[in-house]
């Protein structure tokens, strides 16, 4: 008798349907409800980076084999593609599951739960892409693409934000309390959005630190293939992010997905 | 009224520790109001959640229009509306446009979606709020529009979990006139209510829970008969009357609760006023039983949680 209780709360592939859209759809309407005040953070915050460190850095850097504000630029786009899909599946999922108790309502309806957390993660996906399109728009008035492959940046961005979502998704699994986010923004974030080859070159570490970042960190791999399709020199290493975007997402898409089931269903 | 539409054998449910249901047995006949009460804890709401396929069983069977919550959940969600306890309409949505999203989960046409909730807004008098934010809305006007939202997909059940509880008497009889206009419709309505005039007014037939189990079952004004009689009696509290009492009813119920003596009889109409004409008693009123009697000689009257 055990055995049917595991059937419906065990580990396993998500059975997604064509439902998950409807709960993307429902975070797109309510996203386009205050496009406005959604749309400024990503506009603003790389043209405040930009002017400090093109205006200002940029004069004390040189030898790193391009413009500074170059390097800083692509970055900037993976940076948003992380954050904004990070956030939107923390802070923004565990409002809409612990106080506005979306996901019970939706899951009373034909949609599964399977479904709720897919459409979540694919919704977070989708903000990375508004995201870096945004920001690719502001590193293009700053003169600073140079490479029609840009156009592929944002294919990569709708991944490498699935990625980040569903590895947002599995700490919103666990957080007894909203304040716990802190945690995984501080220690895992934000160390990140430092140290993965963004303000300076990864090459500067020492060889095991640079391994051990390419190795484990995303926000790397974004950069490398981000920085790449900017610039337009595709390396063997490049094509290796895209190996390891590919599995760590699809690692965490099926881990996120099990772990909420485990959270919402008792 | 026979045909059984919800069918529970040997149920069970455990969460970590707790056995939250515990070998249940029941069945829900089409077109009937079922009510189930109980305190706190008692299982009911584990039971509602297990009919509308949110919590997998632990053990046992539960099926719904004879399809097994395990095996079609979908199929099942698509004939159930659900207000469930703990409002969770969507602040970011208006009034409308959270009936609007709601019919999208279950693959209504817009077209049609639009009809429906504009016909269900006038249903529960909420026409005038059609474009107001959740926020703005009183506790009653929100419980309402759960009510039209379980109804938006013009449910053949509907699941109703406390839903009046914390709202004013006006609001509660508005529920209750909608809860009774659907049965008349034909809809099958599971109930949950701490009110036991909300279940006398509403059900055809109680279930009351507690522990995880089901101790008593039938039709509310049955069940007052059968474990509270027609009468109640209660007077202010005093030894000499509690010995008259103990003496003239040797075979009824006495209660004393806060300074209040209840004696409960099986006999008919008429004994208590006979016992007040003999013997004129502080405080004495005589009172048709109720289920809230029959409530709490069944549940006792210990705290729950």
């Amino acid at each position: 008798m055990k055995r049917r209780d595991k059937i419906a709360t065990g580990f396993r592939l998500p059975e997604l349907t064509y439902r998950v859209w409807k709960v993307w759809r429902r975070n797109f309407d309510v996203f386009m409800k205050t496009w406005k005040v959604n749309f400024f953070p990503p506009l603003l915050e790389p043209i405040f980076y930009l002017v400090a460190f093109g205006f200002g850095l940029a004069n004390f850097v040189s030898n790193i084999g391009l413009p500074y504000t170059q390097f800083v630029a692509s970055a900037l786009v993976a940076i948003s593609v992380m954050n904004s899909s990070f956030f939107e599946c923390t802070y923004g999922s565990f409002v809409r599951m612990y106080y506005q108790k979306t996901f019970d309502g939706i899951i009373a309806t034909p949609v599964s739960v399977e479904e709720v957390i897919a459409g979540e993660l694919l919704w977070g996906a989708t903000r990375s892409m508004i995201s870096s399109t945004i920001v690719l728009g502001v590193i293009a008035a700053f003169g600073l693409i140079s490479s029609p492959l840009f156009i592929l940046v944002l294919p990569i961005a709708f991944l490498g934000g699935l990625m980040f979502s569903s590895i947002g998704m599995c700490f919103t699994a666990i957080a007894p309390n909203i304040d716990f986010f802190n945690y995984p923004a501080f220690l895992f974030i934000t160390p990140m959005l430092l140290l993965s080859n963004t303000f300076f070159p990864l090459s500067y570490f020492p060889s095991a630190l640079q391994n051990f970042a390419i190795a484990v960190l995303p926000l790397v791999h974004q950069v490398s293939l981000t920085r790449g399709l900017v610039l337009g020199n595709i390396e063997p290493l490049t094509l290796l992010s895209i190996i390891w975007i590919g599995a760590v997402t699809l690692f965490f898409f099926i881990l996120s997905i099990n772990m909420m089931k485990r959270r919402l269903i008792k | 009224m026979s045909e059984v539409f919800i069918r529970a054998g040997h149920l069970f449910k455990s969460y970590d520790d707790v056995l939250a249901v515990d070998n249940v047995d029941f069945e829900v006949f089409k077109g009937e109001c079922c009510g189930f009460l109980g305190p706190n804890g008692a299982g009911k709401t584990t039971t509602i959640k297990m009919i509308h396929c949110v919590l997998p069983l632990t053990s046992g069977s539960l099926t719904v229009a004879g399809m097994s919550v395990s095996d079609k959940p979908r199929e099942i969600k698509k004939m159930i509306g659900v207000a469930p306890q703990e409002e969770n309409l969507d602040p970011d949505f208006t009034v409308i446009t959270n009936l609007l999203v709601y019919a999208r989960y279950f693959d209504l046409p817009k077209k049609e979606a639009l009809a429906r909730a504009e016909n269900l807004l006038k249903f529960v008098q909420l026409e005038e709020k059609r474009n107001v934010i959740i926020d703005q809305l009183s506790t009653g006007m929100k419980r309402r529009l759960v009510l039209a939202r379980a109804l938006i997909n013009d449910p053949r059940i509907l699941l109703l979990d406390e839903p009046t509880t914390g709202l004013d008497p006006q609001a509660r009889h508005l529920i209750w006139d909608k809860v009774r206009g659907l049965k008349k419709q034909g809809v099958t309505i599971i109930l949950t209510t701490h009110y036991m005039d909300e279940a006398a007014a509403l059900c055809d037939r109680t279930l009351i829970m507690d522990h995880g189990k089901i101790i008593e079952e039938g039709k509310p004004a049955d069940l007052v008969k059968k474990h509270a009689g027609e009468d109640v009696l209660e007077v202010d509290f005093d030894p000499e009357v509690m010995r008259m009492l103990k003496e003239k009813f040797p075979e009824a119920r006495l209660e004393t609760v806060s300074d209040r003596i209840r004696v409960f009889t099986d006999q008919p109409h008429g004994v208590f006023e006979a016992f007040l004409k003999d013997f004129p008693s502080r405080g004495a009123t005589i009172r048709n039983a109720n289920l809230e009697d029959v409530f709490l000689k069944l549940t006792g009257r210990e705290l729950r949680e």
